[in-house]
């Protein structure tokens, strides 16, 4: 029993000699190599994922992207649309404007014309009935004083007529 | 459920009844007869099982690797004799006075380079010059747990540095075989014991010590596990887990900064007439922390040989007082126990491993610990 419980010199040196030299070995050779590569492999894996997390974002950046776009696209097209179906009615309605415009001033102008032809013609005719008046004045009153007897009743007629007052 | 129950007792019947045949070839006297299971030899015919010397003879340092009856390996002896320079040999140069080979009794043998008479006792190799007086020896000799521990620590440096060759070989990818195997105990030593105890950045000058020591003991432990292995019981030999310790000391005092001594010295907020009985009793710990390590692993593997040899020991006692029908009928219930022993040794080897290197890590933690209030 005794023996078990007291070290012995020999087993203390080897256990001391043996273990020291082991450890510097192994931290060389072993511990050094695998605790770098261990931790070389959970940097990588950590980097890995959070370059996946990183290109998740970007993926979802540009859809969102893409859709912002689209909406643009979308909106600009419409606002095109509704311009141009706005330019094409004012195009029409102008165009009828003016169209009617012309035809007033036109309808206008002939009646202008149509006035002043009808005050000439009437003008004319004015002084067409006044010669005639005037010719058949002459000719009632080339025989109506032929006689001075018939311009002596005339005359009284008319002072008779004009009554003087 | 029940097969297996069945099934164990079926193979502890197939192993007892050659245990007790054995048991009852030796009570008759056949000193010659191989052990199959564990051994026992007896020197002379009429001699008794002695189970205490059965169960110290296999949990004992020896000076060569013994199988089972005669079939042992010898290992060198190294002494140096003061002033005559070293001796080199074989154990089994040690012969009984009587002639035959070396087991119970001092045994003898003569240094080849000095001359000096040596006598390997109960006690180790004593020695005396050619006036019969003692001489003062250094024995070195390559003893069984030596050979052991050297096998260890050998197999270690070959399989951890072709697991390191085959990260280096193949950066950033996934472990294969060996490396596949190693890697998480490696990982187990360095994120479950060192990093969250001692601290990431404090734990990184720790870990190989750690994961050294762990790999050792449990080698160590797994070795002493192999049956007709020559019973090594390296972990159990206290001369190397008292190197543990010291190592485990040495490394907390090189270690510790002014906080831990601090509070060893004086610790703060204590009064002075309670510090007078509170320093001697930290002083005393810090010296007590390691020898209980080193207690607790020697006792803890020492004690799990101690059981399954007194299983052993239950045949031949009973063998040998009722008969082959007394032997082969404990010989079922103590395989049946044996084999539970087994079970239960093979976790107190990874267990006692892991005790072992949680608390040197919880030392060194103390020791490296920054003060917090």
């Amino acid at each position: 029993m005794g023996a078990l419980l007291t070290p012995a010199f020999g087993t203390v040196f080897w256990a001391t000699v043996a273990f020291l030299a082991v450890l510097f070995i192994l931290r060389k050779v072993a511990w050094g190599p695998i605790l770098k590569a261990l931790n070389d492999r959970e940097a990588s894996i950590a980097n890995s994922l959070r370059e996946a997390e990183r290109a998740r974002e970007e993926m979802a950046e540009l859809n969102s992207d893409n859709e912002r776009l689209l909406q643009e696209a979308r909106a600009k097209r419409d606002a095109m649309l509704k311009e141009s179906k706005e330019i094409a009615e004012k195009l029409v309605s102008d165009a009828k404007a003016e169209a009617r415009d012309a035809a007033t001033k036109e309808i206008e102008s002939a009646r202008v014309a149509i006035e002043t032809e009808r005050k000439a013609a009437v003008a004319e005719l004015k002084a067409e009935v006044a010669k005639l008046s005037v010719d058949i004045a002459e000719r009632l009153l080339k025989d109506e004083l032929a006689d001075t007897d018939k311009q002596k009743n005339l005359v009284d007629k008319l002072i008779s007529e004009s009554t003087i007052s | 459920m029940n097969r297996q129950i069945v099934r164990l007792i079926i193979a502890s019947v197939v192993f007892a009844t050659p245990l007790a045949a054995i048991s009852q070839n030796d009570g008759h006297g056949d000193g010659h007869q191989e052990v199959a299971h564990e051994d026992v030899h007896e020197d002379a015919h009429d001699e008794k099982f002695v189970p205490g010397d059965f169960i110290m003879h296999h949990i004992a340092d020896a000076n060569e690797i013994h199988f089972w009856g005669d079939v042992s390996i010898p290992l060198p002896m190294i002494i140096y004799a003061e002033g005559l320079g070293f001796d080199v040999f074989m154990s089994s140069d040690f012969h009984s006075e009587h002639g035959a080979h070396g087991g119970h009794g001092p045994s003898y043998a003569t240094g080849p380079s000095t001359g000096v008479e040596y006598t390997k006792g109960e006690s180790g190799v004593t020695a005396q010059n050619e006036h019969g007086e003692a001489l003062n020896i250094w024995d070195i000799s390559i003893t069984k747990s030596v050979f052991g521990m050297l096998m260890i620590l050998t197999l270690m440096i070959v399989m951890l540095r072709s697991a390191a060759k085959s990260y280096t070989r193949r950066p950033g990818q996934s472990p294969t075989g060996l490396a596949n195997f190693l890697e998480p105990l490696i990982l187990f030593v360095r994120d479950d014991i060192a990093n969250p105890i001692i601290g990431k950045q404090k734990a990184a000058k720790f870990i190989p010590f750690l994961l050294t020591t762990f790999f050792f003991i449990v080698g160590c432990n797994l070795l002493g596990l192999i049956p007709f292995a020559g019973g090594f019981n390296i972990t159990g030999t206290i001369g190397v887990t008292i190197v543990l310790a010291t190592l485990v000391f040495v490394i907390t005092s090189i270690n510790g900064n002014k906080h831990y001594w601090g509070h060893l010295v004086s610790p703060p907020g204590v009064p002075a007439l309670v510090k007078l009985i509170v320093v001697p009793i930290e002083i005393f710990g810090i010296f007590l922390k390691p020898i209980v390590l080193m207690i607790r692993l020697t006792a803890n593997m020492s004690a799990g040989h101690i059981i399954i040899l007194s299983f052993v020991s239950l045949i031949f006692i009973f063998n040998n007082s009722y008969g082959a029908v007394g032997g082969i009928g404990i010989g079922i219930f103590s395989t049946l126990f044996m084999i539970f022993m087994y079970f239960l040794e093979l976790l107190v080897a990874f267990l006692q491993a892991y005790v072992f290197t949680l608390l040197a890590a919880i030392y060194f933690s103390e020791a490296t610990q920054e003060p917090h209030h």
